[in-house]
């Protein structure tokens, strides 16, 4: 091998090398949000307020401050979700994202649904589907009431493939004939 | 003058491009392609610079924050001198590029252009269409408006479907678990870089092969391709009945591409600039989210599949439409170039532009929407009123209260998105009516839970007077079999 060939080579493998050493750092920062360092989920338990907010027998709108926001994140950080008090005991939270395609859904306590304004799903007062292109339930927090505080576990937008939150049980099919 | 040429001479000692330039000018295109036919993609090319030049303005202003884009939009539409006309050139730009790069998709299409030895030419330009459309789809999220938030929540929620990596995809999209800050920057990284830098290596690409491989000669019914002959063929073509690009052939292109600029500047003069719609802020849930205009179609798609089809459709479709296209030129590389000889080549546009045309129009007045507010905001039409008993008129309030107004139209207003309900008595018997209204069922919610007994007798006794005059009510046939046996 002549010196020529050498260098060739050798700076060759030496910026092979070096790329390797680079695309490490580089694909692990790109892969930060998937990655995250060890960290735990993204998930914690964040406060909906004092349960006196949401009477017994009554579907609320509330809101909380995502727990993981960073200080760019403006008013998105600021998340609305459906508190269904059923009895004082018994709670239901929903997520504001529509099962089918993440659409704000809105509760309308006239006619016991939540309706959806972009592909039209339904659900009912339960968080059940009642119809449209949903394929299931409306997404569910984990709740739990402390001090007099409604707490709920959240901090990761639901969606239909990686469900963070709790399945509503789903009913399929229309009506049947008793 | 004497210095200028001077300066030239000196600077192309230097650069020594004068002579590949004057060559590029000049090569010889066949005369019949010098057409009103061939212009669209030069104009797309036009407006792509447009877009380059505005963009770049715009950044001058723009902040890619979550918390602080929409204002900054504010203040180019409200207080910066003709920051809302640039905004504007820069969104119909958007459009009119998108249009511009689909006609030329169909002209090349119908014009047998993707066929040898122009296949890569083809491919390339797949691939141009698909970072168009993906510009317009990242610079709608720049619009960083209610409709860019929804919107980036629906593009996660279907990319949350793709089988196994589906969540992790959907962080990567977002940037972290949610839309916010890590969202738009990123999205604005790939508007601002990865995307125009990607379209701008394209592009050359694309130019490239046309003047290696000459632009498409014009279609003869009968002049069929073969590969062992085309290139002799063409080569004949241009040396006996060629014309040089520059002076001969650009002309058409230059009036077209400053007509289309001019359509931009009047669109965005007179039309003025794309929104910013409401404040991304998720709670206010007031708010119907569409698409900007070139995904209306894909809007009316996700409504109307059945639910369980759509995941299906969602992520094979895709993958099937750009095999069908990247496959093209390797099935069909011989042959029939003229569209007159081409009819499947014909209805397929024809059934493509058809396709997506309605389910366009569709999407404009979307009627699987409930209409939200029909129920406070549309009175019953009086003369379903007139001389009811007081039953019916208590059911037409339940009609109202319970909000079935949202979804049925009653004299052509209210919702579309079930039947509308003007003749239900003719369709439905009574015990038919109370099964429905209770049970729902072909995609209507059971209103068993949220019913009275009480009312549901008042409701369907309303809905037994939607008949109309002149027309039988439904009944029971077994009813009076079942009389006659007795």
């Amino acid at each position: 091998m002549t010196r020529r060939e050498m260098f060739l080579k050798t700076g060759v493998l030496l910026n092979g090398a070096a790329g390797v050493v680079l695309a490490i750092p580089i694909v692990r920062y790109l892969l930060s949000p998937v990655l995250r360092e060890g960290k735990p989920g993204y998930e914690s338990w964040v406060s909906l307020g004092p349960l006196d907010r949401f009477p017994a027998g009554q579907t609320r709108l509330a809101a909380f401050h995502n727990p993981r926001s960073s200080p760019t994140d403006g008013v998105t950080a600021d998340i609305p979700c459906w508190v269904r008090n059923i009895d004082n005991r018994k709670l239901q939270v929903f997520a504001i994202n529509c099962a089918h395609l993440g659409c704000p859904v809105r509760w309308f306590p006239q006619s016991g649904l939540f309706l959806c304004p972009c592909h039209g799903g339904a659900y009912y007062s339960d968080g059940s589907r009642a119809s449209g292109p949903p394929e299931r339930g409306l997404f569910e927090y984990r709740y739990k009431v402390r001090q007099g505080n409604l707490l709920i576990e959240a901090g990761e937008m639901p969606t239909t493939g990686d469900p963070s939150a709790r399945l509503v049980r789903i009913r399929t099919g229309g009506a049947t004939c008793a | 003058m004497r210095l200028i040429r001077q300066a030239g001479a000196w600077l192309d000692a230097r650069l020594q491009l004068a002579k590949p330039i004057r060559e590029t000018m000049e090569h010889r295109v066949p005369s019949r392609s010098a057409s009103w036919a061939y212009v669209f993609g030069s104009a797309a090319l036009t407006i792509f610079g447009l877009q380059i030049v505005t963009g770049i303005l715009l950044a001058l202003l723009y902040v890619p924050s979550a918390g602080q884009a929409w204002n900054s939009l504010q203040v180019l539409n409200h207080q910066v001198t003709l920051g809302w006309f640039i905004r504007a050139l820069h969104g119909w730009g958007s459009n009119f590029m998108i249009a511009l790069v689909l006609i030329h998709m169909a002209q090349v299409f119908l014009f047998g252009a993707y066929k040898f030895p122009r296949e890569l030419t083809w491919i390339v330009g797949i691939f141009l269409l698909l970072m168009t459309l993906g510009m317009a789809f990242t610079g709608q999220v720049l619009r960083f408006d209610q409709d860019a938030y929804w919107g980036l929540g629906i593009g996660a929620s279907i990319s949350s479907r793709i089988p196994v990596v589906g969540s992790w995809i959907v962080k990567l999209l977002l940037g972290g678990p949610i839309i916010g800050g890590a969202t738009l920057s990123r999205f604005f990284a790939l508007h601002v870089f990865v995307i125009p830098g990607t379209l701008i290596l394209l592009v050359g690409i694309h130019l490239l092969m046309v003047l290696k491989l000459g632009i498409n000669e014009w279609p003869m019914p009968g002049r069929l391709v073969r590969r062992s002959t085309y290139l002799e063929e063409y080569h004949e073509l241009t040396s006996r009945d060629g014309i040089p690009f520059v002076p001969a052939a650009i002309g058409k292109d230059l009036v077209f591409s400053g007509m289309i600029l001019l359509a931009i500047a009047a669109c965005a003069l007179f039309l003025g600039p794309f929104g910013p719609g409401g404040r991304p802020d998720p709670t206010i849930i007031q708010t119907a989210p569409r698409p900007d205009f070139f995904f209306l179609w894909l809007y009316a798609v996700l409504s109307l599949l059945p639910p369980s089809l759509e995941t299906p459709v969602l992520l094979i479709g895709p993958a099937i439409a750009l095999a069908v296209l990247f496959a093209l030129p390797f099935f069909s590389g011989e042959g029939e170039k003229s569209w007159r000889r081409r009819p499947i080549a014909v209805l397929s546009i024809l059934l493509v532009a058809v396709a997506l045309g309605t389910f366009t129009h569709l999407a404009s007045n979307a009627p699987w929407s409930p209409v939200m507010d029909a129920w406070s905001a549309l009175p019953i039409p009086r003369q379903y009123l007139k001389n009811r008993t007081a039953l019916e008129r208590q059911g037409a309030l339940v009609f109202q209260a319970k909000q079935c107004h949202n979804c049925h139209a009653l004299a052509g207003a209210g919702g579309q998105r079930g039947p509308a309900l003007d003749a239900v008595a003719v369709h439905l018997t009574p015990d038919q009516l109370v099964r429905q209204v209770i049970q729902g069922g072909g995609n209507m919610p059971a209103y068993g839970n949220n019913l009275s007994p009480a009312e549901t007798t008042a409701l369907v006794s309303f809905l037994e007077t939607l008949c109309p005059a002149g027309q039988a009510p439904a009944r029971d046939a077994s009813r009076s079999a079942a009389r006659a046996i007795q």
